[in-house]
């Protein structure tokens, strides 16, 4: 039986919530699995977090090495490689490391590799069936995976759900068996993102736009809308890349993480990088003119309509909503 | 500073609904509008930015065949030196790994000094950058959203982490980079550029001449196979408002004031 590894992202001796989605995925592979976590780094930070991976892990094998203060993947994947059984299946989270680390972990290891899944179907033989989105999720797919020689899987954060776990793990140290380690990329610094002029994550209600708003010369609407709403214009990466609105109102996994009461997504298509950026179960009201968008399968209102035409409407129907207000003062 | 950039031909998700065809094994792929993948042209704007910085040339190169010449002709209009065709009938059904052994069959062939591919695929997982290093066993970076030239090969990059921060790192050359759209404002390619690249020959290479193992490529040797495509079904579904766009507008109106959104 090829055993089941879980990588471990943390930070400031805290595990990510991807430790313990894991463990729910390393389940579905296998319910009577009995996954171990792998912490790398350095320190009491390193320590604290394999002594709270004990209660959901059986098994937390510990690396700590001076090269890994800080999670270069090139010299993570050096660790794994030296202490990695032939034949694992190691679940990595499918984040911005896990994106650094993954496919050439594969390589190093000669497993097959399947990113990004959003489930697993209990191993048959050789096969994992595993299904995964295409296409800014507009499409699922399954796909299987031959792992007779091992599988690196990155698992969507989000995906799984947590179970409750009551292991008294035991921390294994393997720090002995990674020796020296030297990279080809070196860390330098973090820079943290600029605060913006506006603030979207103190807004309730967020008028936020996608590549539907096709323009530059078209974002001046929705800046109509949020002023006639006293709301906040956030948006989508595609509008952040074409240079139309800065950076600090971009909502998502690479932008902000933003706990709108009411969150407006015109013409944003719904991607998992930019519905990660909404916490607080906000009431999401979708307008696309796509009736497949995936934006549909998440939003409470959904309206099929161009949003250029409907937020000038809309604009209008506030403009008039607040005179009436004003009228009744 | 020779650059090679790995582009794919893709379906364009903003100029198609992308469909499940009747079989539910594929898209529909009648009237599908393809373009160049986004990631990709990103990628190639990048390599042309650089070498106008500091001298070189830049390769476009694809695994697939003539209607994949498209888009490497697209991309020699905006100013790639050459375009260069992987094509050979082995090559066919390749998992990723398989498209990564190929292409490193051109690069040991030739030198460069950068190899910058797109972040992923419509249609992809961000896979082949990250193998495509590990089989040449040069370094790499994921995510790259700038890159600065440095003396003594080598680069000082950034790279998208989350929350919109940014990570800074020195990589030496050779290297392989996966590029983040947004890094820069891809140029414009006009139907007069496409036309003086028009009649450029684009040199193809099969498996012999790339010295890859046949055995290692293609449908035979994918670990990993796509069974089928499915429409996803992941929350409980919007109720959709249907009729007249002036009685939509008014619903909406009264939800964002009932749900707290709007002060009235």
């Amino acid at each position: 039986m090829n055993r089941i590894f879980a990588y471990i992202e943390h930070k400031g001796g805290v595990a990510d919530d991807s430790a313990a989605e894991l463990i729910a995925a390393a389940r579905k592979l296998d319910p009577s699995a009995s996954p171990v976590a792998i912490a790398i780094g350095l320190g009491p930070e390193l320590d604290s977090v394999c002594e709270s991976l004990r209660a959901g892990y059986a098994e937390v094998w510990k690396i700590a090495n001076d090269a890994l203060a800080y999670p270069n993947a090139e010299l993570v994947r050096q660790a794994l490689v030296k202490v990695l059984p032939a034949g694992s299946i190691v679940l990595v989270p499918h984040t911005h490391f896990g994106l650094d680390l993954a496919p050439g972990l594969s390589i190093k290891l000669n497993a097959a590799y399947v990113p990004d899944i959003l489930a697993i179907e209990p191993l048959a033989g050789n096969s994992l069936r595993l299904v995964r989105q295409e296409f800014g999720g507009q499409l699922s797919a399954h796909v299987t995976c031959d792992i007779s020689t091992g599988a690196v899987i990155s698992v969507r954060p989000g995906a799984f759900k947590p179970e409750p776990s009551a292991a008294t793990g035991q921390i294994v140290d393997k720090s002995s068996e990674v020796g020296s380690l030297s990279a080809r990329r070196r860390y330098l610094e973090t820079v943290v993102a600029e605060a913006g002029e506006v603030d979207i994550t103190k807004h309730a209600l967020l008028v936020s736009i996608g590549r539907g708003i096709q323009e530059q010369d078209n974002v001046a609407i929705a800046e109509d809308l949020a002023q006639a709403l006293g709301a906040a214009v956030s948006c989508s990466r595609p509008v952040v890349d074409a240079k139309w609105l800065e950076k600090s109102r971009q909502v998502g996994s690479s932008g902000k993480t933003v706990k709108p009461k009411v969150y407006m997504a015109l013409g944003i298509s719904g991607s998992f990088q930019h519905l990660a950026g909404l916490k607080g179960n906000p009431f999401i009201i979708a307008v696309n003119k796509n009736a497949k968008a995936p934006i549909f399968q998440v939003a409470d209102i959904g309206i099929v309509d161009d949003i250029l035409e409907f937020i000038p409407a809309l604009t209008e129907k506030a403009r008039e909503g607040a005179k009436a207000g004003a009228a009744e003062a | 500073m020779n650059i090679l950039v790995c582009v794919r031909r893709v379906p364009d998700t903003s100029e198609n609904e992308i469909q499940l065809n009747s079989a539910g094994n594929d898209i529909e792929r009648d009237d599908l509008v393809y373009s160049i993948n986004e990631w990709d042209n990103y990628a190639v704007e990048e390599a042309l930015q650089i070498t106008a910085r500091v001298g070189g040339e830049v390769t476009v190169v694809t695994v697939g065949d003539e209607e994949d010449e498209e888009v490497l002709r697209r991309e020699m209009a905006m100013g790639a030196k050459q375009g260069v065709m992987l094509t050979d009938e082995v090559f066919t059904g390749s998992d990723a790994k398989g498209i990564a052994t190929i292409l490193k069959g051109y690069v040991d062939k030739n030198k460069f000094d950068l190899i910058l591919t797109g972040v992923q695929a419509e249609d992809g997982g961000a896979q082949v950058g990250g193998m495509l290093a590990a089989l040449l066993d040069y370094p790499f970076a994921s995510l790259v959203n700038a890159i600065e030239v440095r003396d003594a090969g080598k680069l000082k990059i950034t790279r998208e982490i989350a929350g919109g921060n940014k990570e800074i790192s020195e990589i030496d050359l050779p290297c392989v980079l996966s590029i983040q759209t947004g890094i820069n404002e891809p140029r414009y390619v006009g139907m007069r550029g496409i036309r003086q690249v028009a009649s450029v020959e684009i040199p193809q290479f099969g498996a012999s001449e790339l010295g890859v193992d046949k055995g290692a490529v293609g449908e035979a040797a994918a670990r990993v196979r796509r069974l089928d495509y499915f429409i996803p079904a992941l929350g409980k579904g919007a109720e959709m408002l249907t009729g007249e766009r002036d009685q939509i507008v008014e619903r909406v109106f009264d939800l964002l004031k009932e749900r707290g959104g709007v002060q009235a």
